[in-house]
């Protein structure tokens, strides 16, 4: 399995007026072309990893890495320029709620359309012909009718989509999804990952899914990396959920109510201090 | 046994649009029941609809035997008290938990109001020394019990509890789900409570109810739930999403 | 008082388990002014707002001389000296005591203006965006119809029918600038009265003029204040601006604006008779402009909460 993406020791510290609150502290991972799971809850620094991959880091924050590597191509040593070249064309990412990630004054088709000529040299119809082929390939249905509408005028399941869409239209190696489906029901969220699945075995991309959801990060993932305080307190294959060492992960696993188990308390998690150490 | 909540074909209408399609429930005293659905099913209308924060275009609700009218006496707020989905959001952001306790206390005129807001906070697990912070100071879980004990401060027999945990981590959410079992318990009290997830309506709740698009869908035990027996279409696929992602082919 | 003192007042100040009402609302007000105060310019408007209090304050120990009798025989229109440091005016009188004292007069008119057209803004606009319908309606078709005239302009009107002086120029622009505040108040009612905790309060059995009072009210009061002050310039100039029209102050009274007024006629031979009052009323405007401009920073709930 080739690798696409190599952090080692990533850092990410924000100056605030009490001192330096360190939200990632030391997170190593490596990705192939496979899908991984960023489990955390909040304040666990999971979205504050990603963002740091993808550069999105607010600019008072600092970010340190004995490695962050895409593909070979050291990120943190990237100028501002090439990031951003990367950014969209060869790395993608979709965030929580379409709502906020689209433009809300543009149509559809055509945030798609401007998305894939900032990339790459095609004339107009062609862009067109792909942006439909992509919001086909996102499994909406009309896709000539949606292309003309606006955010506002779709619902979150098919913003999400359209969304999607755009993030691949580039044909990106590697996706980061903050939290893809969390504002979408649950019914539509099964639709959206499968969408996202199906893209990203036909396609070969890398896929880093951030959620605080270990029930679904676990059915859908290949691998999962459990954070707790800025740091990895464990990772492993998303099948041996169950036979998960740390206490975290398990209390994690445990504390979340399930259909037919009876149990009345719920067990709560008991929070080591040694965790965060 | 009486009940202590219904609601006869309830119709709530926001400028055309039919919220509630004459939707009917009845809760007993001392009952958990829950309301599941999608976003736009109807569920946290028709709890703001019995909290009169939603208008009812017709249909009637009775709580403990005494039928409401369109506007609501004091005496029905110290009957009914609600728990909104928001923990950011149903905190005044320039009082201090002390004030935010106070005031229904204030409002009712109780004059132990020292001895209750004490009270109140140990219940929900606070303790005094959250008594004179700002919602600011406070992290989701807390704020959610301080919601918890406000509306606990004035005795209520009924609860509604809008979707109280959807904004809280996991962990977070099984102490508070706990916290609330443990007050329906000590307290007797009654539950509407609207979720989004099966599992937790099944967690809390003895019956419930699946609506989509402002109406009922079926009527169920918890028990009729866990065994899968379901009827509707709709209920079934409610049921397969909340077991996570699988993968096709 | 020794370092550690200090540092555990502070600590006192911003613990976050504050064990008494006081040290709760101590400490909110502490970090508000640590916000205020690492802005230079704002801290400088508050500076000058100080010092014009000062003067006001102590206007009879720190003026030399008196400011309505002058001496008509032998200073008449003197240049600024040693003697008389902004020079005197066509009566003889000394233009520094003049300005002194007419601190006074500014900060009479720009507190009673604010203590009157405030309250009424922030009343008028809560009732109007929480009750909405046709209360709201009216409130603000009342509104609109004070605004639809320049502000000058009506002050003008109302001190021409209740008639000239101090008094009643304040009256009529206080009455002139409280539409503004009604539109902030409402604009700032309409965003609050959905929210949750409105609700909550709502179901605890408020009633309405409770929960405006009470809820509401305390949420517009902030960017209520910011704007008081960033108007209090424009209060002083329109005040200034009937004096200088002498539909304000009466002579002798030393108010600035009808200090300028007198002095125009003769402003290219002996500039300090109008300069001295005009650079006062400068530097009183743009201490009040820097103030607002730092509580607004210091106070608007919008800026992160803390």
């Amino acid at each position: 399995m080739s690798t696409l993406l190599e952090v080692d020791d990533l850092r990410v510290t924000f100056p605030t007026r009490t001192g330096r609150i360190e939200a990632v502290r030391g997170v190593s991972f490596s990705l192939g072309r496979e899908r991984l799971g960023i489990v955390g809850e909040s304040g666990s620094g999971k979205s504050q990893t990603g963002r740091a991959i993808m550069g999105l880091t607010p600019p008072q924050a600092e970010v340190t890495a004995s490695k962050l590597a895409f593909d070979g191509i050291d990120l943190l040593a990237a100028s501002p320029r090439d990031r951003r070249a990367l950014r969209g064309k060869r790395i993608a990412m979709i965030l929580q709620d379409p709502k906020y990630s689209l433009d809300p004054v543009m149509s559809i088709g055509r945030q798609i359309v401007e998305t894939l000529r900032t990339h790459e040299k095609v004339g107009k119809a062609e862009a067109r012909a792909r942006a439909l082929a992509m919001l086909e390939a996102v499994q909406i249905r009309d896709p000539a009718r949606v292309f003309d509408l606006h955010p506002h005028e779709v619902s979150g399941g098919m913003g999400q989509r359209a969304m999607i869409a755009m993030m691949l239209i580039a044909g990106p190696e590697m996706m980061i999804a903050d939290e893809p489906t969390s504002a979408l029901d649950v019914t539509v969220q099964l639709d959206v990952l499968g969408i996202l699945d199906r893209l990203v075995s036909e396609r070969g991309m890398g896929l880093i899914f951030i959620s605080h959801d270990l029930r679904l990060v676990s059915s859908f993932c290949d691998r999962v990396i459990v954070m707790y305080a800025g740091k990895v307190v464990e990772q492993l294959k998303a099948s041996e959920l169950g036979r998960a060492q740390h206490p975290y992960t398990r209390g994690l696993l445990n504390c979340m109510p399930k259909i037919g188990a009876d149990r009345h308390p719920l067990p709560v998690l008991d929070r080591k201090p040694e965790w965060a150490a | 046994m009486t009940a202590a909540l219904s609601v006869d074909r309830l119709e709530v209408v926001f400028d055309r649009f039919r919220a509630l399609k004459g939707v009917s429930i009845e809760v007993q005293s001392g009952e958990s029941f829950g309301l599941v659905g999608e976003s736009g099913s109807g569920k946290s209308t028709l709890l703001r609809a019995i909290a009169g924060l939603a208008p009812a275009a017709s249909g009637s609700i009775t709580v403990n035997g005494k039928k409401l009218g369109t506007r609501r006496d004091k005496a029905f707020y110290r009957e009914v008290q609600m728990v909104f989905q928001d923990p950011y959001g149903s905190l005044h952001p320039r009082q201090t938990v002390d004030r935010l306790l106070q005031e229904p206390l204030a409002i009712h005129g109780f004059a132990d109001g020292e001895k209750r807001i004490q009270r109140a906070l140990n219940e929900v697990g606070l303790g005094t020394g959250f008594r004179f912070r700002y919602s600011h100071q406070l992290s989701g879980g807390q704020r959610q019990r301080v919601a918890i004990a406000r509306a606990l401060i004035l005795e209520p027999s009924i609860l509604l509890l809008d979707e109280p945990t959807s904004a809280l981590d996991a962990s977070v959410q099984a102490e508070v789900l706990n916290l609330l079992e443990e007050i329906r318990r000590r307290r007797k009290l009654t539950f509407l409570m609207v979720s989004h997830d099966l599992a937790i309506i099944t967690h809390m709740c003895e019956r419930l109810m699946v609506m989509q698009n402002g109406e009922a869908v079926e009527h169920l035990t918890a028990g009729d739930l866990v065994e899968r027996r379901v009827s509707k279409d709709y209920t079934r696929n409610l049921l397969r999403a909340s077991e996570g992602f699988v993968r096709t082919a | 008082m020794s370092v550690e003192v200090i540092q555990s007042r502070r600590d006192w100040l911003l613990s976050e388990r504050p064990a008494s009402r006081m040290q709760a609302r101590l400490g909110r007000a502490y970090v508000a002014w640590r916000r205020f105060s690492a802005n230079r310019l704002a801290f400088l408007g508050l500076l000058i707002i100080i010092a014009l209090l000062v003067v006001a304050a102590f206007a009879d120990v720190l003026a030399p001389y008196s400011p309505t009798f002058g001496d008509l025989k032998g200073s008449r229109l003197l240049a600024p000296s040693a003697e008389h440091w902004f020079g005197t005016d066509d009566l003889g009188r000394d233009i520094l005591s003049r300005v002194i004292f007419g601190s006074r007069w500014t900060l009479y008119v720009v507190i009673l203006v604010a203590v009157i057209a405030a309250p009424i803004g922030l009343l008028v606009g809560t009732v109007a965006g929480y009750a909405g319908g046709w209360i709201d309606a009216i409130l603000m078709r009342i509104t609109d119809i004070f605004l639809a005239f320049p502000k000058l302009i009506l002050a003008l009107a109302f001190v021409a029918a209740l008639g000239p002086g101090i008094e009643n120029a304040v009256l009529a622009i206080a009455i002139t600038s409280w539409p503004p505040y009604a539109r902030i108040a409402r604009a700032e009612t309409l965003t609050v009265r959905n929210s949750d905790y409105i609700k909550a309060v709502q179901l605890m059995g408020a009633s309405p003029f409770r929960i405006v009072l009470r809820h509401i009210m305390p949420l517009c009061i902030s960017s209520l204040i910011v704007r008081v002050t960033l108007d209090m310039a424009g209060i002083i100039l329109t005040a200034a601006g009937l004096g200088f029209l002498g539909l304000g102050a009466q002579p002798p009274l030393p108010e600035w604006g009808a200090m300028i007024a007198s002095g125009r006629r003769f402003v290219l031979d002996q500039w300090w008779v109008a300069g001295a009052p005009g650079f006062a009323i400068l530097i009183v405007s743009l201490g009040f402009n820097l103030l607002g401009d730092g509580l607004r920073d210091a106070l608007d709930p919008r800026s992160g909460d803390q």
